[in-house]
């Protein structure tokens, strides 16, 4: 918490030194990660099409605003809540599979999603929804200008990664991590693990589809680009970065990304390669990530030492057939 | 002209006949991934990228070497499969003690490699490859070209063969078992770790002989594979990795779907085998043809 608090400070100072605009886009991937976190390194599912909840939830968010008029936290909440739908309904499908299938299974919903976007009237096609209005939030903030929009952004930030803590400190969480560790046991203990993980998933895709709402009405633009499977590899990106199972990896590995990006961008096809190699380097050489490195690092005793030492011996790990 | 089921019949068997050609490609790549994953247990997320090298390495070979494709059909394999057992040996071998996800995000990253580099060189627009057996015949109720009945024989053949070597041979058996125990096979005196690294070769290999196939049919591009693989793994879900005859069965299956669908409701004809997928998990999460755990 007080970690959280820091974070906080850091952000209510932040928009004076840095370009505000890019300042949200961090925010935004960040509680996307942040979410998308909550799924793999709390309940152990990879989803590989977290991207359908993020880009939806824009569309939803900037018809709403566009179309029908609504003011944007409306728009917000709207684009959260059919993103919690759509979480029900994929979710309900993709835990019937674990660990690899699990995976594929989400990238083949969020590639469904993805043409089902591409065919839709309301989304635009290929031109995407643009010109979303930043109509005054609750009739009296003006978030024409980018500050205040900056400081609204770092609340939502705030409400969604708060959620996710108090998820991953509850009991409930406990429950996750005890699917995490040894689902079969969790079973044998009489937890309904397939009710729990649906949960998991449907608030995990609720908070993706809050960050994505979010960054239609700051873009003003909710386009193809957020659906793709490419997106979903991006925030898998970062919050391996990051570190994932750590509550603050995937706010530090959206901050590197989304900066790499902004600083590469005149690169162009060189910025999948880089993502690429970033991908590569992490898996093979520090696969904690940053932040879960440096816990390692910092809370290194000789339990932890012991462990590492088997982590590295070459056996191959005996797990039950799929 | 008479109707069937009120389409026109040479847009049904037109469609069919695509349907066919695209389960040859989803057979191929599907039943690459599955000898893969039966061994080691990785998903290759690389295999799209693979299959585009394919084809981009016929292209390279006609263009800059002369030489055609029939030769490409064989060096093609040949070249990509070392290059799949580099990568193995430098980069995948690494992981096999860790969870299997890991092997999925690394072959992710390497496959954004691949293509970022296949971009930044040739751009995203398609080049063209000629059709090595032009002209075609009219079967009365539709045009048949001969390089499409070429690509649907031949796949066919090689999906056949695969699964003849796997499940008939020695070398098979071994596999197999290797699939099941590979610490009881290491012990008996067979190298397990090379076994492990050839077949990813030849599941490679597999995936670049698709990529050849479809040089002629589709425009070679970047990002051809990517847009594939996503299809093909809706593919093996459906099909379960079971069983190599399962996975070729759904290739060809799913791809005559999905030419159906687009002659009764084209709107459907992108989402069609995922929403397949969808089903078949609601009533049997193991696949068509896997085994239940």
């Amino acid at each position: 918490m007080l970690v959280f608090a820091m974070l906080m400070a850091l952000g209510l100072v932040a928009p004076l030194a840095i370009y505000p605009v890019l300042l949200m886009n961090v925010l935004c991937f960040a509680l996307f990660a942040c979410a998308f976190n909550l799924l793999v390194g709390y309940v152990g599912l990879l989803s590989f099409g977290h991207a359908m909840f993020f880009g939806f939830a824009a569309y939803i968010a900037g018809y709403a605003v566009k179309t029908w008029g609504l003011e944007p936290l409306v728009g917000i909440v709207a684009g959260t809540a059919v993103a919690a739908v759509l979480g029900l309904v994929t979710g309900a499908i993709a835990i019937r599979r674990q660990g690899i299938y699990f995976a594929m299974v989400t990238l083949a919903l969020s590639q469904m999603v993805f043409f089902f976007c591409l065919q839709a009237k309301f989304t635009g096609g290929e031109d995407g929804i643009q010109a979303i209005p930043r109509r005054p939030l609750l009739a009296f903030i003006d978030i024409r200008n980018d500050f205040i929009m900056y400081y609204v952004v770092l609340v939502i930030f705030a409400a969604g990664f708060l959620t996710i803590y108090r998820t991953i400190h509850s009991p409930f969480g406990q429950v996750l991590k005890a699917i995490r560790e040894n689902e079969a046991r969790a079973i044998s203990l009489g937890y309904a693990v397939d009710r729990f993980k649906l949960i998991a998933f449907v608030l995990s895709a609720a908070l993706a589809g809050m960050a994505g709402a979010t960054k239609a009405i700051v873009f003003q633009l909710a386009s193809l680009t957020d659906v793709t499977w490419q997106m979903s590899g991006e925030v898998v990106l970062m919050t391996l970065v990051g570190g994932m199972g750590t509550v603050f990896g995937p706010i530090v590995g959206a901050a590197i990304i989304v900066f790499m990006q902004n600083y590469l961008s005149g690169f162009g096809e060189w910025v999948l390669v880089i993502q690429g190699a970033i991908f590569v380097t992490t898996v093979l050489l520090f696969r904690r990530g940053i932040v879960g490195e440096l816990i390692a690092f910092t809370t290194r005793s000789p339990e932890t030492d012991a462990n590492q030492h088997t982590d590295l011996v070459d056996h191959p790990k005996v797990k039950p057939a799929e | 002209m008479f109707e069937l089921i009120g389409v026109p019949p040479q847009a049904l068997f037109g469609q069919l006949l695509l349907g066919l050609i695209n389960g040859a490609f989803y057979a191929l790549l599907s039943l690459g991934l599955a000898v893969i994953f039966g061994l080691m247990n990785v998903i290759n997320f690389t295999h799209g990228a693979q299959y585009m090298m394919g084809a981009f390495c016929a292209w390279m070979l006609l263009s800059f070497a002369g030489i055609p494709y029939w030769g490409a059909l064989i060096l093609v394999p040949v070249i990509v499969g070392v290059f799949g057992i580099a990568i193995e040996r430098l980069f995948i071998s690494r992981l096999y003690h860790l969870d299997h996800l890991y092997g999925l995000l690394l072959t992710f990253g390497l496959a954004l490699i691949i293509e970022g580099l296949f971009r930044r060189q040739f751009g995203s627009s398609g080049l063209p490859y000629a059709n090595p057996i032009p002209g075609g015949t009219n079967l009365g109720f539709m045009f048949l070209p001969w390089y499409r009945a070429w690509v649907v024989v031949f796949s066919l053949t090689i999906c056949l063969g695969t699964w003849f070597m796997i499940e008939k041979t020695q070398l098979g058996s071994y596999l197999r078992a290797a699939t099941e125990r590979p610490d009881l096979v290491q012990a008996f005196g067979i190298n397990v770790p090379r076994m492990i690294t050839l077949t990813y070769g030849f599941g490679v290999g597999l995936a670049a002989l698709a990529g050849v196939l479809a040089a002629p049919i589709y425009s070679v591009n970047p990002v051809m594979g990517s847009n594939l693989i996503i299809v093909v793994f809706a593919v093996v879900v459906i099909g379960g990795m079971g069983s190599i005859l399962g996975s070729i069965v759904t290739g060809f299956g799913l791809g005559v779907i999905e030419g159906l669908t687009k002659v009764f409701y084209p709107e459907a004809s992108n989402t069609v085998i995922f929403i397949i997928m969808a089903i078949v998990l609601m009533l049997r999460p193991q696949g068509l043809f896997g085994t239940p755990r």
